[in-house]
């Protein structure tokens, strides 16, 4: 398979992505937004990976893994804190930065 | 052949460094010297007269060519046509101005040690006193435009610190102002003359201006006119000449030895000084220097006239000392010059005197200087009235006395020079006949008559006390620092006060023996040096000449003399009869001709106005338009901007994706 | 027969991609994410990222994802709201996703690189296994490992220290 094609993809799971991540308001929707585009990189990487005949990409995707599953864990904690403290769940309703 | 001139530089020198060193000394112990401060300043100052005697001699010792020696200790600027040295002058005028000055000094330092021993300021008037006398020196010793100018704005800054000595009077201090504003205005006028002449002759020495100016300047050459009159405005400003002359009479609000000090025997005559100093380029400029002569006239006569109607003792004396630097004026600019500066001298003498005896009288009264409260106080006060007098016949050219032979000197001279200069012998005459009448004025009122209460008290033993008040307004005061002490010293029972009276009353009387015409003419041959290659100063008007001056002027005296003691004393009462028949005359004249009014309506309101102008219009309108229109512009644009802080996460999320898309887009329009 | 499997993984990514984005429940994104993920291992069994895709199954959907499920259950979801108050966003977003998307396949496809032309070279075997990338994490790329390491123990201590509970006071002198 042609090499151009997975780019392709990765390009439109990533503007998927980015437009869930703008039009959506429920924090937790959003997060998986911003998993749709991490993943598309790292689909993008190895494409690379693979054109290349170089594991540097598959070490590179990896470690974005991990960036992605803490980037996770803090989001998700934050969301569980937001949840206790009867906030709600809207991003929208978080206009502290307002200035 | 050179001649060693290391002493006479060496005196010089010193002449300045011994009241310095006094008023640094005085000053950095402020705290513990106590009634030391006193004698330490008395002691600086016989240092330097010491020092001026010195250096009197050593100009004696060198041959007459080379007495006028340059001295310089530093190089303020020495770059491609600017050389300012600190430099002096020692010649015999600087000499003679110096044991004027320094010898004044000394006798009312030791006044002061006595007269101001109550005062709780007692360190800081010597400081203040010592630092004057060496700023004053600074100036009669200068040997270029540039030190001058140092030494004139010092000696204006320490006569504002004692005029505002009791600084807690408002109207000490307001008297302050107005004597610095207008010495400013004469520094100004001091300091474009200055420049001018740099910019013409390209040099500030003395000796070299002299002697470049003949070459490059033809006679009443408009530059070199416009320099002087600029010049003159700076003497006048400083020796009180109409029309800056309005300071001079509040500056009495300063404690009697300050007036006695610098505004009688030394800082009004710094113009005189200047004038004659200059006396090469007046001599080239003979406009400039009628100018000059005919305001001195003007001022003579006016002070005259003003003082034959005010009542505070003390102005009575300033406006005679403002008359008599008139006549010191007109006499360096007609080319008089031994005899105006040989007036400087003796007016120095009998004018402090008389300031001392009234700062003595004045205690006896408790403070209060009118005039029309005092009478008596020949039994009370023997010593200060006997010295009075003595004052006062010095003052009013009294046949034999040192101001009976300067003053007529003075008026023979312009007499003799003819033309029109016999306006300024005329005037003169007519002025010494009212100075007369004043001096006596003063003279009998005080000392003859019934005694006043003080003068009873005193008989009986003890000095009159009343409320400390001011003298003019008539305000509660205190005697902390800042108001008079509150003892008040008399001569009779404080020595020092004696000591000085009596040493210048001594002088008052004889000095006039230095400058007999036909006779003796120490002053002349000793100035001599200094005015070699004026014509004028060679020219001498016969003894004959000389001896008819002095014939009119002893006659007139006498008749000033003796018309005032009619009024004042055989017909007492009269005078509030004249008064009230020349009601108006008597107004004008005790209003000081009107002139700060005048000046007030002049110069005062304009410039208020002015400011008005320019505080709500350009300042409202321009200045705080701009700024506030700048700020006005960028919080604008602020709040513009903040219309982007939504405080919406996705909308911020929104910008930057579409940031990102315009890059890319950038980057592949780029690339292709 | 790769054409079709890349096709069918294709399908099961974007049509996962647009679940996630468009569906209003967000349990229902939550597994929609599930199938994403799934199928883009697929497609990195494609590319011969055999240890890649091993670890985007267990990790990914395995644990992430479970974290994921655990949350929206524990939250719970609510109905966005239809009104936007962010002026020009709804239009916006599509539009710069698709100028985004647009610009990526040009620079994609207009591109002179070389490799991207064709299948790609042969590959070694052994390439993407377990060992080689072993090898290189622990060799060359160790610092960004330790580093990764690092990160998720942070990552973990802050995630406890944000959702604790706020502890109540013990009243003094109890």
């Amino acid at each position: 398979m042609a090499l151009e094609w997975y780019l392709v993809l990765s390009g439109l799971l990533f503007a998927v992505g980015a437009a869930g991540l703008l039009i959506r308001r429920n924090p937790l929707v959003i997060l998986l937004c911003l998993e749709l585009m991490l993943n598309a990189g790292n689909l993008a990487l190895l494409a690379f990976a693979r054109s290349h005949g170089n594991e540097e990409g598959h070490v590179f995707a990896l470690i974005v893994m991990v960036v992605a599953a803490c980037e996770v864990v803090v989001g998700l904690g934050l969301i569980v804190a937001m949840y206790r403290r009867r906030l709600p769940l809207n991003v929208d309703e978080m206009r502290g930065l307002k200035g | 052949m050179t001649v060693d001139t290391s002493s006479a530089e060496t005196f010089g020198w010193l002449i300045l460094a011994f009241p310095l060193a006094g008023a640094i000394a005085i000053a950095l112990g402020f705290r513990f010297w106590g009634k030391a401060a006193g004698w330490i300043g008395t002691g600086a100052i016989a240092l330097a007269f010491a020092s001026a005697i010195g250096a009197f001699f050593a100009i004696q010792d060198l041959p007459s060519e080379s007495r006028q020696v340059t001295s310089s200790l530093y190089d303020y600027a020495s770059a491609v046509g600017l050389d300012i040295k600190l430099g002096i002058l020692v010649d015999p005028l600087a000499v003679i101005m110096a044991l004027v000055v320094t010898g004044v000094s000394m006798l009312i330092h030791l006044y002061s040690v006595a007269y101001m021993d109550s005062d709780r300021g007692y360190v800081r008037f010597f400081a203040l006193l010592n630092f004057f006398v060496f700023s004053m020196l600074v100036l009669v010793m200068a040997g270029n435009l540039v030190l001058l100018i140092i030494g004139w704005a010092f000696v204006g800054y320490a006569s504002y610190a004692l005029i505002s000595f009791w600084y807690r009077r408002n109207t000490a201090t307001a008297a302050g102002m107005k004597a610095f504003v207008i010495n400013v205005i004469g520094d100004i006028g001091l300091m474009l003359a200055a420049f001018l002449l740099f910019g013409e002759l390209g040099t500030f020495d003395y000796l070299a201006l002299f002697e470049e100016a003949p070459g490059h300047f033809d006679v009443n050459d408009g530059a070199l006119v416009a320099a002087l009159l600029l010049l003159l405005v700076g003497a006048f400003a400083k020796s009180a000449q109409v029309p800056l002359h309005t300071w001079l009479a509040d500056a009495m609000e300063g404690p009697t030895p300050v007036s006695a000090l610098i505004h009688a025997a030394t800082m009004v005559t710094a113009g005189v000084y200047l004038i004659a100093r200059t006396h090469p380029l007046f001599e080239l400029a003979p406009t400039a220097a009628d100018v000059a002569a005919f305001i001195g006239l003007l001022t003579l006569i006016m002070a005259a006239t003003i003082a034959l109607v005010v009542t505070d003792l003390k102005r009575i004396i300033a406006y005679s000392t403002m008359s008599q630097i008139g006549y010191m004026v007109v006499a360096v600019s007609i080319g008089a010059y031994t005899a105006g500066i040989f007036h400087l001298m003796t007016h120095a003498f009998f004018k402090a005197l008389l300031f001392m005896a009234a700062g003595s009288i004045i205690a006896a009264m408790a403070n209060r200087q009118n005039i029309d409260l005092m009478s008596g106080f020949r039994k009370a006060m023997p010593f200060t009235s006997a010295l009075l007098i003595i004052g006062a016949l010095a003052l009013a050219g009294f046949p034999g006395t040192s101001g009976f032979f300067s003053k007529d000197e003075i008026l023979v001279y312009a007499a003799d020079r003819g033309g029109m200069y016999w306006i300024f012998a005329i005037g003169g005459y007519a002025a010494a006949f009212l100075t007369a009448f004043y001096s006596f004025r003063i003279g009998f009122r005080v000392v003859w008559g019934e005694p006043c209460e003080e003068a009873r008290e005193l008989e009986r033993g003890h000095m009159a006390h009343g409320e400390p008040e001011n003298p003019v307004t008539g305000e509660k005061e205190d005697t902390d620092v800042g108001f008079p002490g509150p003892e008040h010293h008399i001569a009779e029972r404080a020595w020092p006060m004696r000591a000085a009276m009596g040493i210048l009353g001594f002088l008052a009387l004889f000095a006039g023996l230095l400058q007999i015409p036909g006779v003796t003419a120490a002053v002349e041959h000793f100035l001599e040096p200094t005015f070699e290659g004026s014509a004028l100063f060679e020219h001498h008007p016969s003894t004959g000449s000389a001896y008819l001056g002095m014939l009119v002027g002893g006659i007139l005296a006498l008749a000033g003399i003796a018309l005032a003691f009619q009024v004042y004393v055989r017909r007492r009462g009269v005078t509030a009869g004249l008064v009230e028949r020349y009601r108006g005359l008597h107004g004008f004249l005790f209003n000081r001709w009107y002139f700060d009014e005048l000046l007030d309506a002049l110069v005062y309101r304009p410039t208020i106005a002015a400011g008005r102008v320019a505080s709500n219009v350009l300042e409202r309108v321009f200045v705080q338009g701009i700024v506030n229109g700048t700020t006005g512009i960028v919080r604008g644009v602020g709040v513009l901007v903040r219309g982007a802080q939504s405080g919406f996460v996705r909308a911020y999320a929104l910008l930057v994706v579409g940031g990102f898309a315009v890059l890319a887009l950038y980057f592949l329009v780029v690339s292709s | 027969m790769e054409a079709l499997a890349f096709f069918v993984g294709a399908i099961g990514a974007l049509g996962g991609a647009i679940a996630v984005i468009a569906l209003r429940n967000p349990f229902y994104s939550v597994l929609a994410l599930v199938v994403h993920l799934v199928s883009l291992a697929a497609l990195f069994l494609l590319l011969n990222a055999e240890f890649l895709a091993a670890a985007q199954i267990v990790v990914y959907a395995g644990a992430v994802m479970v974290l994921y499920v655990f949350v929206s259950a524990y939250v719970g979801g609510s109905e966005e709201p239809i009104w936007e108050p962010i002026p020009g966003q709804r239009f916006l977003a599509p539009l710069l996703a698709g100028a985004l998307f647009v610009e990526i396949s040009i620079a994609v496809l207009g591109t002179a690189l070389t490799t991207l032309e064709g299948d790609g070279p042969d590959v070694r075997l052994g390439f993407g296994s377990p060992a080689s990338i072993g090898e290189l994490l622990l060799e060359r790329y160790l610092i960004a490992f330790e580093a990764a390491s690092l990160l998720l123990l942070v990552a973990a201590v802050g995630a406890v220290v944000l959702a604790a509970r706020k502890r109540r006071e013990a009243p003094h002198g109890a």
